[in-house]
Order: structure tokens, then sequence, then C-alpha cells
């Protein structure tokens, strides 16, 4: 299959950047998404241009490293799964696909496609572990969780951290995200015991890295590679406004 | 935000249920005597400065939380978001603005005149009351303003299916036992609401009450 691909090119966060045509051929339907780029690098490479930046890890959907809004959508047009596991047969001999950066004010370009997504590292460190010593593995069953915690938990726990919510988001809000790493630790009983701080330093901290506010249009949960409900948000209002009324201090 | 969302809600409710009055075949009787009653009753004057707040509150905070959203974004997509959400939640600023410019002619037209100007008076029983329910009819026997009205309204009705359950989101009343009553509910006074104050000047428009 051949493509045409409209790539956003910028030189440093410094410089402004600009939409770059490319022509890549013979892309077989297996190929991924990131791989067709590969073979873009590999033709750049080879007639001495500069090849396209862009962040990938795992290349099997569970670093949350490889990013890319395309042709308006994060991650690309299939639900559920990450740029790296998009293939090229979800796309038509003779396309044309327009690669963006993820943008928003807390994600600055950094390269071409490459965006600082550091502002998620900062949310975290503000409150997203738990501060007890955690010595040697504990024993299963040691402390019990119902099942359906256990399971919320798990499922808010599959967050990576990609940051599709945020290039979804009209607002470019880190909502579901940082709803995601709140809920993960407040359902469980280890985390509980920080939980009102928590949500109090992750949102704080959130607001003062410039995301944007949620208002409910749930673009991030129908974007989300892993799936993270908007429930999770809710969840997150709950804690916050509770932390607010009620303090131990 | 939400709050004074869901509290303005509970305003939309009584305005309508007086309004409605108006549609009671006795000359507007009913409808001028709780009109009276609304614009004597001092517990309700001061509650008017409550509702005066909560428009206040909500429309600050709405004109915050937008210029932040906007800022948040400084360099757009050249694709717009494409994934699929409801289409009543992306214009909320936007049918807010036409909201608020209702309002204001709204005000105007029958607030300001009641409250300041002067209109005609009748007579029930003894009792001299202004007649509002005339000035209303009077009002609305103007085409431009009944079409305005009923857009407005229809604006409204998008701005209220989005509202209403988003403020449950937001205040974090969200369970699996009544989120999807909530959403249900929302749907529905995005329609009813609306469409009772649509009722009235279509009848009057029309002779029909």
């Amino acid at each position: 299959m051949d493509f045409k691909l409209k790539i956003w090119r910028q030189k440093s966060a410094a410089v402004k950047g600009r939409f770059e045509t490319y022509k890549v051929s013979g892309i077989t339907g297996g190929t991924s998404f990131l791989e067709m780029l590969d073979v873009l690098n590999e033709e750049l490479i080879a007639k001495g241009e500069e090849p396209v930046a862009f962040d990938h890890d795992c290349r099997e959907g569970i670093c949350g490293t490889c990013s890319l809004y395309i042709n308006g959508r994060p991650h690309g047009p299939d639900d559920r799964v990450c740029t790296c596991q998009l293939f090229m047969r979800r796309f038509k001999d003779g396309d044309t696909i327009i690669i963006e950066p993820f943008r928003a004010r807390p994600f600055p370009v950094l390269r071409d496609l490459v965006v600082d997504r550091s502002s998620f590292d900062k949310i975290i460190q503000a409150g997203g572990f738990i501060s007890a010593s955690t010595g040697n593995a504990p024993d299963a069953n040691a402390i019990p969780i119902p099942k359906r915690n256990a399971d919320k938990a798990f499922d808010a726990a599959a967050c990576i951290g990609c940051g599709a919510c945020v290039a979804a988001c009209k607002n470019a809000s880190a909502m579901l995200f940082v709803s995601a790493k709140v809920s993960h630790f407040a359902l469980l009983p280890q985390g509980k015991v920080e939980a009102r701080e928590r949500v109090q330093k992750m949102v704080a901290k959130m607001d003062e890295l410039g995301f944007g506010n949620c208002t409910n249009t749930y673009a991030c949960e129908a974007e989300c590679p892993k799936g993270i409900s908007v429930e999770n948000i809710a969840r997150m209002n709950r804690e916050f406004l509770s932390a607010k009324l009620v303090t131990d201090k | 935000m939400a709050l004074a969302g869901l509290f303005l809600i509970t305003f939309l409710f009584v305005h309508l249920g007086i309004n409605l009055l108006l549609l009671v075949d006795d000359g507007g009787e009913l409808f001028n005597r709780a009109a009276h009653f609304m614009a004597s009753n001092p517990l309700i004057q001061l509650f008017q400065w409550v509702l005066f707040a909560g428009f206040i509150i909500h429309m600050i905070y709405g004109i915050i939380l937008q210029v932040q959203n906007w800022l948040a974004r400084p360099s757009r997509y050249k694709v717009e978001g494409y994934s699929h959400l409801s289409p009543f939640s992306k214009f909320m600023i936007h049918t807010a603005a036409i909201i608020l410019l209702f309002l204001v002619i709204h005000l105007v037209n029958f607030f300001f005149k009641a409250k300041f100007g002067h209109i005609g008076e009748v007579n029930y029983e003894g009792m001299v009351l202004e007649d509002m329910g005339g000035l209303v009819r009077a009002q609305f026997q103007e085409t431009g303003l009944v079409v305005f009205y009923i857009f407005a309204l229809i604006i409204l009705a998008f701005h209220l299916h989005h509202g209403f359950q988003s403020a449950f989101q937001s205040m974090g009343w969200n369970h699996s036992r009544y989120t999807p009553f909530v959403k249900i509910l929302s749907t529905l006074i995005a329609i009813l609401v609306p469409l009772g104050f649509i009722a009235i000047p279509i009848c009057i428009y029309f002779n029909l009450a």
C-alpha cells in the first residue's frame, strides 16, 4: 500500500514547526504504524535528510511511551490500542494520514512528534505513591480486600500514563489520568491512609501545571488505550470534596 | 459551578410552574395573583438575591473555567477532535452566551418593567394588582420576540441536557444504581422544561389561551 503522510516537523521547542508531506510505498497491511514510520525514516536517512523524531519503547502496548495524534485521534483510528498496536491494514491504499504531536500547554513539543510528558511524573511525585516502607512482598491475602475493590483498583492501575486522555480532551484536561492514579490507591487499604492528602496534592499539582478543567465530555474515556472509565473522575471528585470538607488536621 | 447550575435548575421549575398558570382560562387572574405574591412576599424578595448570586457564581465560574481550558491548549490541532462525544457538551460556553443574551432581553421585557416601569392594573374584588398577565400577552403578539424566545429555549434545552447529568459527575455523585437514571432524567428535564416554557408564547401568539 502507498500512503501520503503529512507530518508535523519542528526542530526544537524554541522554533516554529510546520507540516511536511512525505510519501511511503510498498507498505504491507501487517506493518505497524511505528514500523511504517521506521520505513520512512530509513528512506530519509538514505537521502541524507533528518529522520522524523517520535516516541516509542516497548512496542507492545504496555509502556505508554508511543503517542501521535493520527487523523484527529490519539493513537489513531482504532479503539483501545496504542499507536504501536495500530496496523496499516486499518488504512486504505492511497490514504492521506495527518500525524501531529499530542498538544497541550503542559506537553511542550521537544522535536517533531516528541512531546515532554514529564508533567505526569510531577503529578505522581506530588502524591501518587504510598510512603510507608514496603519491605518484602507481603503474603497474599494478609490484608483482606473485597474482590470488587481489588478489581476496580486493578482497572484504574491499568493506566499506562500515555497522555491520550489529555490529547483527546478539548480542554487538555488530565483528569482521567490523575483520577486513575487517585482511585488505584484510594480503593485499597494501603492507599487509604494517605488518601485525603494525596488527592489534594495531586489535584493542586495538576492545576499548577496548567492542564484544563474537566467538562465531562468523556473524549478521554473514548480514546484511552486501556479503557479507563470516567467513573474514576467521579470518584476523584468525591475524594477531593470530602478531603476539602473533612480534615484530620 | 455544578451546585450553582443545579440550583438554577430548581429555579426553572418554580418559574415554569408559575408561568403555566397563564394557560389557565381565567383571564390571567391566577397568574397575576401568583406574580403579585412573588413580587411582594418578603421571603421571596430575600431569596431573589440568592438567585442573582446563583447566576453570577455560575457565570463567573463558567468563564474562568473556559478561559483556563482555552489556555491549556495554546496551539491547536490541524484535525480537530474526532473523538465520539456528545455534541451538547462541546458548546456549553456558546449556548451559555445565547442564554445570557436571552436573560438580559427577558429581564428588560418583564422583570425591569414590573419593578421600575408602569404596567396596567387589574381589580380583583377590590384588590388592585399589576396586570403581569396582560403584559405577557401583549409582548407575545410580536412575531420576532416569539421566534427568539423559542430559539433561546431550544438552546437552553441543549445546555440542560449536558448540564444536569454533568453536575452529578462533577460532584462525584456516581453510582451504578442511580447514574443511568440521572442521565435519563437529564434528557427528560432538557425536553420537558423548555417545552413547557415554549408552550406559553406559542399558545398566546396563536390565541390558544
